[in-house]
């Protein structure tokens, strides 16, 4: 095969942080999503547009951004240096907040619309039936919302794995930590080592839709035929 | 003991504004036109309506005041919602366990079987909610509801969404569950028909306000309510099954004014049944008729009278202190000068049996 | 009569207009100040426009093999020119070199990088900054100039690679890397030389930065501009921003 480790690297590291960002997203996303659809604060929609911004923000636009933050003079670097721990950017810590910044609408709005969906009747139900407000969002939002867990999962995952103006901008490009597949095609274009670059793309793409592949199937078993 | 439950809701255009005491035993109707609030007066009992000064006691509980507010899932009462309402996610039986799971033990004082047998669902619990007819889904959502031990029966119009067919296929088992229950329910229809059929105690809404309230037989016989101005007004008779004439197939129902003798089937002696009477089958006379094709001539007294129109009027007749209405022509009226306290006979045509 | 002379005068004119060319010249990025100076004073010589695209030379070497439309390209390397002249994409004998870049070590944090280097054995940063040396001509020269001070293995996993010297330049203009190896026409303009530290490598330590540009259209214009950007005049401006020339 004609890749190298430093590809596998690659592969492996684009691999982790979609798994990790997607993972996160659902911890954070769901509560958030589930408040979105309960709350009647008069200025929800201002939250709303916030967490929207990222869908239409260039991605180069929200990396140049994040390295000021995180640099030492940026609101958040400055905190870090402070507090005495080491700064963010050009690590794997810093593209997990890039990435889950900028993948955040991709998961919190299919679960939004999923717990919508549901509506107040079951919710209702289950309250009439002993459940507690947790009891009702675990035994019975979370089932029903289960679709849009999925899409949300998968895109939030998509999202991530295909990030490229962002990690750019915020990943200094180190092979084994912020080298992910996306630059090293990139970068092996740049080289004009065009066939490296076809099989990394090649392997990506395979890989990606094996994975689709298993969450739909898997989804399949468990979803009974509606009428 | 008594509920007593005082709401102020706002709903856009709509405001709720009631007060009442409803009995904590028997069957209690909450009945009026669409709109009129009943719903919106179960949700807030039930606690899903919330009023920062609503005031509920459930006989010695306070349930909430302006201080307080039991919240739905601590407020021991179950719930039948319009919509059959089941979880999609979930088997009939782990339907019918959800609540029933989330009992402390020593709480669980309905037994599951016992349950399924009084809905007839025993050959239902392993299919899916989508599997099952209307008239079946209902039926699985009471049964749900009682499995939690409740000790009050909330029902929103739990016909309103089926077919006629699954409404008369559902009826017998209400009826049975007012039968079999020692626990109030409070059942909100917009029916008269089902009313009749079930309830003791009526709360009249309209336009969210209680109209008047009180026993079934009471307010559908009272002439300044719409119940009594009705073509097919009514009237609810309780009585009792005191045996049968064999030789012409004939049942003998006893009540306070005497004792009725109906055509039908056999019935279980001892037992309670309900009679409905139609005010255009009553006929009044004067003297008691001997030689007559009517069976049921009962003496009684003229309560009070109400035109009905240019041509008609109804005439509420006290029978052994029970009311009950007559339909007749205004000038029979006048021609038999019937006035409030006047003795005479009313002859009852045809009745009805309800369960 | 004067109205027939005033009428001649703007037709000759326009024609001279309609009749000059636009030379279409793709430049690297890191050229842009020279570039515009250089452009500047020849349209005043001339009546031909000059339309300067800028890019990353990997960019406009595809591009340029895929049929765009440049007159001219004024490439980071002299790779890339030397391989549209094999593909026979470029005139043969056009190719020569317009600058030479020189690599120095710099920080905005003055102080911290010493006039001899010490500062990268003594490894007081988390991130130095470079070009990607796969293909960036002014990172395959800090990679030699790390590898002949024997800290290239050291270092591996504190270097953060720019996709380009500019990208390069932001990292470290942004603190994100404490130093990095940059142009010096980034911080030398003819304006001054900006804060900070740095250190400015001797040519031993590296091959030269060979800046490269070739015609790839025949035509009178094009040639002239070329011819511009290698005399003495233009030598001077390039040397001004920065640059060595040969």
């Amino acid at each position: 095969m004609i890749l190298t480790p430093q590809d596998l690297d690659a592969f492996r590291i684009s691999l982790a942080l979609a798994a990790l960002t997607t993972l996160i997203l659902l911890l954070l996303g769901t509560p958030l999503a589930w408040w979105l659809t309960r709350s009647r604060w008069r200025f929800k929609f201002l939250l709303e547009a916030v967490l929207a911004l990222p869908l239409v923000l260039p991605p180069t636009v929200l990396g140049f951004y994040l390295l000021i933050a995180l640099g030492p003079h940026g609101p958040i670097g400055g905190l870090m240096t402070a507090l005495g721990a080491r700064p963010l950017a050009f690590t794997f810590s810093g593209l997990v907040i890039g990435s889950v910044i900028y993948s955040l609408p991709f998961v919190v709005q299919p679960l939004q619309n999923a717990f919508r969906a549901i509506g107040q009747r079951p919710l209702e139900v289950a309250a009439t039936l002993r459940a507690s407000p947790l009891d009702r969002f675990l035994s019975v939002a979370l089932p029903l919302a289960r679709p849009g867990f999925l899409t949300a999962s998968v895109l939030g995952f998509a999202h991530t794995l295909g990030e490229f103006g962002m990690v750019l901008m915020v990943g200094g490009n180190i092979p084994g930590s912020t080298q992910v597949a996306s630059i090293a095609i990139y970068d092996h274009v740049e080289a004009l080592e065009y066939s490296q670059a076809h099989w990394l793309s090649g392997g990506l793409l395979l890989l990606s839709f094996l994975m689709l592949l298993a969450v739909y199937a898997f989804n399949r078993r468990f979803t009974a035929v509606q009428p | 003991m008594t509920i007593e439950a005082a709401f102020h809701i706002q709903r856009g255009d709509f405001s709720l504004a009631v007060e009442l005491q409803i009995p904590r035993r028997g069957v209690s109707a909450l009945f009026g036109p669409s709109g009129c609030g009943k719903t919106t007066l179960l949700r807030a009992i039930a606690g899903l309506e919330r009023d920062p000064q609503g005031y509920l006691r459930v006989g010695e509980e306070l349930w909430q005041d302006r201080q307080r507010f039991r919240p739905a899932h601590r407020r021991p009462l179950g719930y039948v919602f319009q919509e059959p309402s089941l979880f999609g996610h979930l088997d009939v039986r782990r339907n019918i366990e959800y609540g029933f799971k989330r009992l402390p033990v020593n709480g669980r004082r309905v037994a599951l079987d016992r349950i399924v047998d009084l809905l007839g669902i025993a050959h239902l619990l392993e299919r899916q909610p989508h599997q099952l007819s209307g008239g079946e889904q209902q039926r699985v959502a009471i049964a749900r509801a009682l499995a939690v031990s409740p000790s009050m029966l909330l029902l929103d119009e739990p016909l309103a969404a089926l077919d006629m067919a699954s409404k008369q296929e559902i009826l017998p088992y209400l009826e049975s569950l007012h039968r079999e229950l020692e626990i109030p329910v409070l059942y909100v229809s917009h029916s008269r028909d089902e009313v009749a059929r079930l309830a003791d105690w009526l709360v009249l809404l309209e336009a969210g306000r209680v109209l008047a309230a009180g026993e079934v037989g009471e307010l559908f016989t009272r002439l300044d309510l719409a119940l009594a101005q009705r073509p097919d007004a009514e009237s609810v008779i309780e009585a009792t099954v005191a045996g049968r004439d064999e030789a012409f197939a004939l049942s003998l129902l006893d009540f306070p004014g005497g004792r009725f003798r109906v055509a039908g089937s056999r019935l279980p002696p001892g037992s309670r049944i309900r009679l409905q009477i139609l005010a255009r089958d009553v006929s009044l006379t004067l003297e008691r008729q001997s030689k007559t094709s009517i069976l049921n001539i009962f003496p009684a007294i003229v309560d009070a009278l109400s035109d009905a129109g240019k041509a008609q009027t109804t005439v509420r007749l006290l029978v052994g202190g029970l009311p009950l209405l007559s339909r007749i022509t205004r000038k029979s009226a006048v021609d038999l000068d019937l006035k409030p306290g006047r003795r005479i006979y009313a002859q009852i045509k045809s009745v009805a049996l309800l369960s | 009569m004067q109205q027939t002379l005033l009428l001649s005068a703007i037709l000759l004119f326009a024609m001279t207009r309609v009749l000059a060319g636009e030379i279409r010249v793709a430049v690297a990025s890191n050229f842009t100040g020279p570039a515009r100076e250089i452009a500047r004073r020849f349209e005043t010589k001339s009546a031909d426009r000059v339309i300067l695209i800028f890019g990353s030379t990997g960019r406009h070497y595809a591009q340029i093999r895929h049929g765009a439309p440049f007159d001219l390209f004024f490439a980071a390397d002299s790779e890339r020119p030397r391989r549209l002249e094999q593909q026979g994409l470029a005139l043969p004998g056009s190719r020569f070199t317009y600058a030479l870049g020189r690599l120095v070590l710099w920080s905005p944090r003055a102080g911290l990088v010493d006039a001899r280097g010490e500062v990268l054995a003594q490894g007081d940063f988390h991130f130095l900054a470079l070009a990607n040396p796969r293909f960036a001509p002014y990172g395959k020269a800090a990679e030699q100039v790390l590898r002949r001070r024997g800290l290239w293995e050291g270092l591996q996993g504190r270097l953060v690679r720019g996709e380009n010297i500019g990208q390069t330049f932001h990292f470290v203009t942004s603190g994100n890397a404490e130093l990095g190896f940059v142009a010096y026409s980034q911080i030398h303009t003819p304006d001054g030389t900006i804060g900070g530290s740095w250190w400015k490598v001797p040519q031993s330590l590296y091959d030269p930065i060979e800046q490269q540009a070739v015609l790839l259209k025949e035509g009178e214009a094009p040639r002239a501009f070329l011819d511009y950007a290698g005399s003495d005049e233009a030598r001077a401006i390039i040397r001004g921003f920065g640059y060595a020339t040969p």
